[in-house]
Parts: C-alpha cells; sequence; structure tokens
C-alpha cells in the first residue's frame, strides 16, 4: 500500500512525531501506569512484611540473571533492526526482528521451567502475599513478551519485502519497554532478600 | 526514525557490553552479606541499567520534548499512589487501631503451598 493510500490519520503528524510513532508512546505511557502501580504496590508491601524475605530466598537468581542476559541480548537486536530499518534494508531488519524473537522464546522457556520447578516445590499463586505478586508480575511480563513476540514476527514479515519500515522502530520501542520492566523486576524478585 | 531525518545511531554492541557488564556487578553485587552494597548492586545499578535503555535503544533523549515530559508525568502519578497508599500498608499498628495477622506475620509467611492451605 502506498503512502498516498493510507488514511489521514496514518500520515499526518501533528504533534511533529508521526502517528504511528506517538500511539507507541501512548501505549507506553499507559504501561508505565499499569506496571508502575503493580510494583509500588508490591513494593510497599515488601517492606511491610520482611517476613517475606524467606519466600523470595527460594527463587532462583541464576535463572533471572540468565533471562536478564537474554532480554538485554534481544533489545541491541531490536535497535540493530531499527538501524537496518533506517538504512532501508528491510530484509536485514526482519532478520534481527526474527533473533529478538528468538531472544523472547528463550526468556518464555527458561521462565517455564522455573515456575515447574516452583510448582512442584509447592509454590503456587496462593502460597502467600510474595507468591501472588510473583506470579502476577511475571506473568503479566511474560505476556507482554508474548505479544511483542507476536506482533514482531507480523511486522518482520513486512520488512523483509521492504514494506512499512517505519513499524520496526514501533516495536522496537514496545520491546526496549519491556526489557526496561524487566531490568526493575529482577532485583525486587531475585536479588532483594 | 524511518518517516523523517536519520537518527544518529551509536555503538549499539558498546552498550550493550556494558549493560552486560552492570548485570554482572548486580549479580556479584547481590552475594554481599552488606546490606547498603546489595541495594546499590540491585536497584542502582537497575536504575542505570534503564537510562541506557531508554537514552541508548529507545532514543528518548533525541525525541521531542514532550514525550519524557509525558512518561515522567505517569511515573510521578505512581509516586502519588505509593505515597497515598504505602502508610496505611506498611504501617502494622498505629493510634487505637492495629492489623493483628500482619504484625504477626501468620498470613503471609510464603511457605509452601501445602501447609494450611
Amino acid at each position: 500500500m502506498s503512502a498516498s493510500a493510507k488514511p489521514i490519520a496514518n500520515t499526518r503528524s501533528g504533534t511533529g512525531i508521526p502517528t504511528v510513532r506517538l500511539i507507541t508512546w501512548w501505549v507506553i505511557a499507559s504501561e508505565i501506569v499499569i506496571f508502575g502501580g503493580l510494583l509500588a504496590t508490591y513494593v510497599m508491601h515488601r517492606l511491610g512484611h520482611p517476613e517475606w524475605t524467606e519466600a523470595a530466598s527460594h527463587t532462583n537468581t541464576w535463572a533471572g540473571a540468565f533471562n536478564t542476559f537474554v532480554l538485554l541480548t534481544s533489545s541491541l537486536c531490536a535497535v540493530l533492526a531499527h538501524q537496518a530499518a533506517d538504512a532501508h534494508d528491510g530484509p536485514k531488519a526482519a532478520k534481527m526482528l526474527r533473533l529478538t524473537v528468538l531472544g523472547g522464546l528463550i526468556f518464555l522457556t527458561v521462565k517455564g521451567f522455573e515456575w515447574t520447578k516452583d510448582i512442584h516445590e509447592g509454590f503456587v499463586l496462593s502460597s502467600g502475599g510474595f507468591w501472588s505478586f510473583y506470579y502476577t508480575l511475571a506473568g503479566l511480563h511474560g505476556l507482554h513478551v508474548l505479544a511483542g513476540m507476536i506482533i514482531m514476527l507480523i511486522v518482520a514479515a513486512d520488512a523483509a519485502k521492504n514494506q512499512e519500515l517505519q513499524r520496526v522502530e514501533c516495536i522496537g520501542l514496545y520491546w526496549h519497554f519491556v526489557d526496561i520492566v524487566w531490568i526493575f523486576l529482577f532485583p525486587l524478585l531475585y536479588i532483594a532478600r | 526514525m524511518t518517516t523523517e531525518a536519520h537518527v544518529h545511531h551509536p555503538n549499539y554492541v558498546k552498550i550493550w557490553a556494558v549493560l552486560v557488564l552492570l548485570l554482572i556487578v548486580s549479580v556479584v553485587g547481590s552475594m554481599s552479606h552488606i546490606r547498603n552494597v546489595v541495594l546499590i548492586a540491585a536497584f542502582g545499578v537497575a536504575l542505570v541499567k534503564a537510562y541506557l535503555v531508554a537514552k541508548n535503544f529507545m532514543h528518548i533523549n533525541i525525541e521531542k520534548r514532550w514525550v519524557p515530559y509525558l512518561l515522567i508525568m505517569c511515573l510521578l502519578f505512581i509516586a502519588i499512589l505509593f505515597a497515598g497508599v504505602a502508610p496505611d500498608v506498611m504501617k502494622h499498628s498505629g493510634e487505637n487501631w492495629s492489623k493483628f495477622p500482619a504484625k504477626q506475620g501468620a498470613v503471609t509467611s510464603g511457605g509452601p503451598a501445602t501447609k494450611n492451605e
């Protein structure tokens, strides 16, 4: 689809920012409130319940650290996809986006193993306040990773044909935000004991 | 930014290497038994990592000025939420009131589900 055939709302930029990127920033702003509210609630409960330290000691720091490494690396791939899109190299951008998806897949696989182990040890959503927050925070974050992966595959399919390259940057922005959320979840759930 | 003037792309691999180095610092620091070292290693380093990602990967420093203002406003809302609710959640007793279960630590001990569930 050529740019001229698009609806006017897609092509105008009254704020000085292309509409597609403007929408992405608004999504991120709303996500800040969602994750920020949950994280703030967790922090205040955690400070009010020193006994949660014992529960937190059961989380696997190495698994959390490995997943942080995976997400940081996938963020690198996402920004390299943006760089390739800027150079109008759609196939390279698509390749980088697919590598980012691979990072998301590894992240979710590790999370799956972690949760399986936790559940086998008897730590479930209803095991206590800490575990309620642990599964809610990590679960919501995991859903965002999954959503990002699906959208990224769609964007990559177009990018491979050198189409809609502006979307590469936007899905990258979303992915970096998901990465930042994990950067805070890691110390909160895996390090602070 | 594909629809307008191209942004200057820094050396992303170098930034990623710094981020990985900071991750190692946070993991090593968390092994310390000194509380302040753990806190700085965990949360101080997390703040630096988040800043580096926002600045270099999200290019927030060269975005229109109102975008960071919008995001900061959202963070302020979270701070207001925290300030408004935290005193009630974090305190277990006050003048003429007390949260007995929380004080005893009986409700949220975080033990395995098989116990008393």
